[in-house]
């Protein structure tokens, strides 16, 4: 029998076990189920839409907003013709604002906090697993509620406010601090520290050259660094130190002038740095303790220092383990910036995806919108992420 | 310095060998006991005393005022406000346990009504069953779990919870649902539904199928690419909108598909790494031994690609467990949201309750997540043993 079949060459089989066949009719199945559903939806979108007398398309965009927004970056006003489109772009803009500052603070404190957790010192690394293991294992919501309705809420009312130095005033609406006023001249200090960072960049390049060259170390960094504050600080003297503050008044009901931070982004800030540094502390951990210990015993052997050894031998290695798990906490932290809505800081979902799709009820087009920013923010950082990644991995050999 | 005295050199290559003997060292003063080990914890060095006594601030900072509030200044009796004010108790005033005592059957059931809540508590053993039944690795019948756990589970809840008239019992309907009744559902519903589909989508971004890759691909990235509150409002606001005219799911039903679909996508990205850990011998094996893909899959690969994973799918639960809290902003009565709910009732009204319920929240979640965060860690010590590289 088997001979057989094996004179006739390759055995004809049914097309009905044709492994080809079959993935085809897969698909074609496949395809078929998701065009049934995608025409579904829309024909019911549409007739649902009809049926509650709706508007679609995008003509809601350049509509005026009747609202407005406390925080904003960028001109708006109920008043002043601002569109919805000005109400994304301003909760789009507020939505990046929280996310950078956030992400430069979450990755200090995380870092601070993965490497205090394998401190020698038995205090230290406690404390620092304390914090970890309380902070990731409570909900970001309920921390968010915490800062802002249990912390920042009931401090004192404006008339009665905290007060730091009688420059810095804390209370149930904000942080107002002293707001610089730039004079005329101020512009030179800004170009003095580009051509100080310039310098640096140009003196680090001159100075790995020279290394790679001759083995003398040239200290750069000490010298660059030094540049960036002096340089300034001579620009601003000599134009006749145009920097002035406004300082918060006290009247009577309130605190006029100076520079308001509402409670909000405060809250949302606070809030996702702390909880995102716990998770960075741990790939920090993870990553400092994947590189393997004949690695830093190597380093010592050679001569190098404590500080030489982690400078130059764990941390470019670690980093190489750190960074992707990085990447995807920046992005969660960005993501998370969306539970502003639930304490009311005005990031894109607050007011977007909350007060326009409320005024306007097209919901398909601003979720439709909402989602691609998101989904743009993510696709583009993984993008370069992984750039650098690869960038990172190329150098182990 | 003491070296260099006895050292003489050798040869002109540079090596140098000792003349006469080092100087005796002295012994350690002791290297065992408490007071060696603090030596060398705590005091090793001038930096490591200065942040053991950084170390020791920060507790003596933290911990008092955290002991106070929770336990010694803490009111645990009471029937209203005037129990939990300062005013009226001329003492300083923790937390208000007393507040707690009095609402948690509805920080537990929500509206449920009372009557009926026997059927909660019986749905939580059963589901307490099956999760033993499938998480302890000595219990036998893992199949036989699986199958309660993963069918036969879900469908008795259901009937238990909705209520049907069949069995004489009540319909209860789901606005009545909430607190930890509520968190309970949506995880397990989460995690019931999102394993399955988890796999299925792990399993054809792997296939060769260009159409099927694809689509699993898309649907993946898309779904980790936005945050969980736009998919829950988008299930909350656009779901009806694409559904028949006479469809109108309740809101509870709207937020379990978003989660299921959130948490899947999720699943398939861990899935698909466990896929990735098993060798190719395992699937040339299964063909070789004539096994079709499906059952080369549920026989041979998924056994083994989901075992090394599950510390990485209670890690997912965990975080779906946490992410349960963001229902309460489409206004489903999760944990959390009762909570919130209970502090503007006027008769608790004291600067205390705030605090009270979020520490109270804490707890639960803390207990709860942490709790499974263990069992991970001991589950993947337990895999460990060979299948370490």
């Amino acid at each position: 029998m088997t001979t057989e079949a094996a004179d006739k060459g390759a055995p004809r089989v049914s097309p009905l076990y044709d492994p080809k066949v079959r993935g085809i009719a897969y698909q074609v199945v496949l395809a078929l189920i998701i065009l049934f559903v995608v025409y579904e939806a829309t024909t019911n979108a549409i007739e649902n839409l009809r049926a509650a007398k709706i508007a679609s398309g995008f003509g809601f965009w350049s509509v005026e907003a009747g609202f407005d927004i406390n925080q904003k970056l960028i001109p708006f006003s109920s008043t002043g013709g601002s569109t919805y489109g000005d109400a994304f772009l301003v909760g789009l803009l507020n939505t990046l604002l929280v996310a950078f500052i956030g992400i430069i603070l979450a990755t200090i404190l995380g870092f601070v906090i993965g490497i205090a957790r394998l401190s020698n010192n038995w205090i230290i690394a406690k404390l620092s697993m304390v914090y970890v293991e309380v902070i990731r294992n409570t909900p970001l919501l309920l921390q968010l509620l915490f800062w802002y309705n249990a912390v920042l809420k009931p401090l004192p009312d404006p008339r009665n406010s905290l007060s730091l130095f009688g420059a810095i005033f804390l209370n149930n609406r904000g942080v107002v601090m002293p707001s610089p006023v730039p004079g005329p001249n101020f512009d030179w200090t800004w170009i003095a520290s580009l051509v100080a960072i310039a310098i640096w960049i140009g003196l680090s390049y001159f100075a790995r050259k020279q290394q790679a060259a001759t083995g003398k170390r040239f200290p750069a960094n000490l010298i660059g660094f030094g540049l960036f504050i002096i340089l300034p600080l001579i620009a601003y003297w000599a134009a006749g130190s145009p920097l002035s503050f406004e300082y918060p008044k006290q009247s009577r009901f309130n605190l006029t002038g100076g520079m308001q931070i509402y409670p909000e982004f405060v809250a949302l800030l606070v809030g996702l740095t702390i909880y995102t540094a716990g998770f960075i502390a741990e790939n920090v951990r993870a990553g400092i303790l994947a590189v393997s210990k004949g690695q830093s015993e190597a380093a010592h052997a050679l001569g190098l220092s404590n500080g030489q050894t982690l400078r130059l031998i764990v941390v470019p290695q670690a980093m190489r383990v750190i960074i992707p798990p990085l990447t995807s906490q920046y992005l969660n932290l960005t993501k998370n910036s969306s539970l502003a809505v639930a304490i009311g800081y005005p990031d894109l979902v607050q007011v977007f995806t909350g007060t326009v799709l409320n005024q306007t009820g097209q919901a398909v087009e601003v979720i439709a919108i909402t989602m691609l920013v998101y989904l743009t923010i993510s696709l583009t950082t993984s993008f370069f992420m992984n750039i650098y990644n690869s960038r990172m991995a190329l150098v182990e050999r | 310095m003491t070296i260099g005295d006895n050292v003489t050199p050798m040869d002109a290559s540079g090596a140098y060998l000792g003349s006469g003997d080092l100087p005796q060292r002295k012994p350690p003063v002791t290297s065992r006991g408490l007071v060696a080990w603090v030596r060398d914890n705590l005091f090793s060095s001038i930096p490591n005393t200065i942040m053991t006594l950084l170390g020791f601030w920060i507790l003596w900072e933290i911990t008092p005022p955290i002991l106070d509030f929770l336990i010694f200044d803490a009111v645990w009796e009471g029937s209203g406000r005037d129990a939990c004010l300062e005013s009226v108790r001329n003492a300083p005033v923790g937390a208000c346990w007393a507040f707690v005592k009095v609402r948690l059957g509805y920080f537990f059931y929500g509206q449920y009504p009372i009557d009926e809540r026997w059927r909660v508590d019986t749905v939580w053993a059963m589901g307490a069953i099956g999760v033993v039944w499938l998480l302890w690795p000595r219990v036998p019948y893992k199949n036989w779990g699986s199958l309660y756990f993963f069918l036969i589970f879900p469908v008795v809840a259901f009937f238990l919870l909705v209520g049907t008239p069949a069995f004489n019992l009540q319909k209860v309907p789901t606005n009545l649902w909430g607190g930890v009744l509520v968190t309970l559902v949506i995880s397990t519903v989460g995690i019931v539904f999102s394993l399955p589909l988890g796999v299925l989508l792990a399993l054809g971004r792997r296939s060769k199928l260009p159409l099927v890759r694809l689509f699993s691909v898309i649907f993946i990235e898309f779904v980790r690419g936005v945050p969980l509150i736009t998919v829950l409002f988008m299930a909350n606001v656009m779901l009806p909108l694409f559904l028949p005219d006479g469809w109108r799911p309740d809101s509870l039903i709207r937020v379990l598909v978003g989660i299921a679909l959130f948490a899947s996508a999720y699943m398939a990205e861990i899935v698909r790494g466990g896929l990735q850990a098993i060798g190719r011998g395992q699937y040339e094996g299964a063909q070789s031994l004539g096994l079709g893909y499906w059952q080369m899959m549920v026989l041979i690969i998924l056994p083994q690609a989901l075992k090394i994973v599950i510390p990485n799918i209670v890690n997912t639960f965990i975080g779906l467990f946490k992410d349960t809290t963001l229902v309460s902003i489409v206004g489903i009565f999760d944990f959390l949201k009762t909570i919130e709910a209970s502090f503007v009732d006027p008769r608790w009204a004291t600067p205390v309750t705030r605090a009270t319920g979020y520490a109270f929240a804490a707890i639960f979640y803390f207990i709860f997540c942490w709790g499974m965060s263990q069992y991970s860690q001991w589950m993947e010590r337990k895999l460990a043993t060979g299948h370490k590289r």
